[in-house]
């Protein structure tokens, strides 16, 4: 049991951090949330003797997934500020 | 169909998944265990063949046939992208502004730079003996470079990213891990054969055609992920459509 322990709470870290990025609402602090997600992840997948896949979770999951999110949003809200700017008028 | 039929019939549905999930769990082999007949065998076939890195074998020597498959997925991606995110008819770029960075965040991310960019490298290189390869390191090398962008600003990475060159690099990664492949063809072995000289055991150059093969996925992941990351860039910080530019000058 106690060899399992480690794998165990890598686990329930990826569950907790996993509900956090569903249950955050807003889309910037969900891709921190995410990063974080990406990052519990692939110390799971090292724990599970998995160092490959925790290297490609580690790149994608946690740094280029969020980053795609956080340019994605900067794009929507510039383009929502200019269509309220708009109505305004 | 009203809604609460929808529900009725998503509800079934799910049942019936969760019914045979639960079964088909039950039939796992347990947990950890001793017992890993594939394992074994792929560490054997890996050893045969002088490469270190058992993942490396199976990706790019024993199943470089799936490799191939999930780069052609990832270069389509970029290519979707690409057409989706272009400037169309209705948009104009705007010059981005020199942006202001605060001189601890220009420090680290400057030191960073170099550092990270090495590692990637040194990831993709030593794809075949330790943990990495071609995809991991790809991606490491290509965030490295857009730390520039958190040191200085836009202009900057766009000054040491000809994109057309990573347009370029991108495809060409992609040709050869298939021209690799094919060339085993005429020294009679199958397409994606590791035909090759197996080379000295835990040394750069063993493993036959993997080294070459993880290089070209090296190259054609770092050229990609520059590509995608710099579509949405474009649209993140340069590209406005012509009535918001008109708000703006307004």
């Amino acid at each position: 049991m106690t060899g399992e322990l480690p794998v165990l709470l890598g686990l329930l870290l990826v569950a907790a951090a996993g509900t956090g990025a569903v249950l955050v609402r807003d889309p910037v602090r969900q891709s921190f949330v995410l990063s974080l997600l990406g990052l519990s992840l692939a110390a799971l997948f090292l724990l599970l003797q998995a160092p490959d896949v925790a290297l490609s979770q580690l790149a994608v999951g946690s740094a280029l997934t969020p980053l795609m999110v956080l340019l994605s949003v900067r794009k929507v809200r510039r383009k929502a500020r200019s269509e309220r700017r708009e109505e305004r008028e | 169909m009203t809604m609460r039929l929808r529900m009725w019939v998503l509800a079934l549905g799910g049942l019936g998944v969760a019914v045979l999930y639960v079964l088909a769990c039950l039939d796992l082999p347990s947990f950890g265990g001793h017992r890993h007949p594939y394992g074994d065998r792929a560490v054997r076939a890996a050893l045969a063949r002088h490469t270190a890195n058992t993942i490396s074998s199976v990706n790019f020597d024993q199943r470089a046939l799936d490799t191939l498959g999930e780069e052609s997925i990832l270069f389509g991606s970029v290519l979707g992208t690409v057409v989706l995110l272009r400037q169309t008819r209705d948009e104009d770029r705007q010059q981005p502004e020199p942006a202001r960075v605060a001189p601890s965040v220009r420090r680290y991310a400057l030191f960073a730079l170099p550092v990270t960019l090495l590692i990637g490298l040194y990831i993709v290189a030593h794809g075949q003996l330790s943990p990495g390869g071609g995809f991991q390191g790809g991606v490491v090398v290509a965030t490295s470079l857009h730390l520039l962008y958190i040191a200085v600003d836009y202009r900057a990475l766009e000054r040491i990213r000809p994109l057309g060159l990573y347009e370029v690099a991108d495809a060409a990664g992609e040709a050869a891990y298939v021209l690799v492949g094919a060339a085993a063809l005429p020294a009679g072995w199958a397409f994606l054969g590791n035909f090759l000289p197996y080379g000295t055991f835990n040394t750069l150059a063993s493993g036959g055609t993997v080294p070459l093969l993880n290089a070209a996925i090296g190259v054609e992941v770092a050229a990609g992920v520059v590509v995608l990351l710099a579509r949405f860039l474009d649209q993140a910080v340069e590209i406005v459509s012509t009535d918001e530019e008109a708000e703006g000058r307004a």
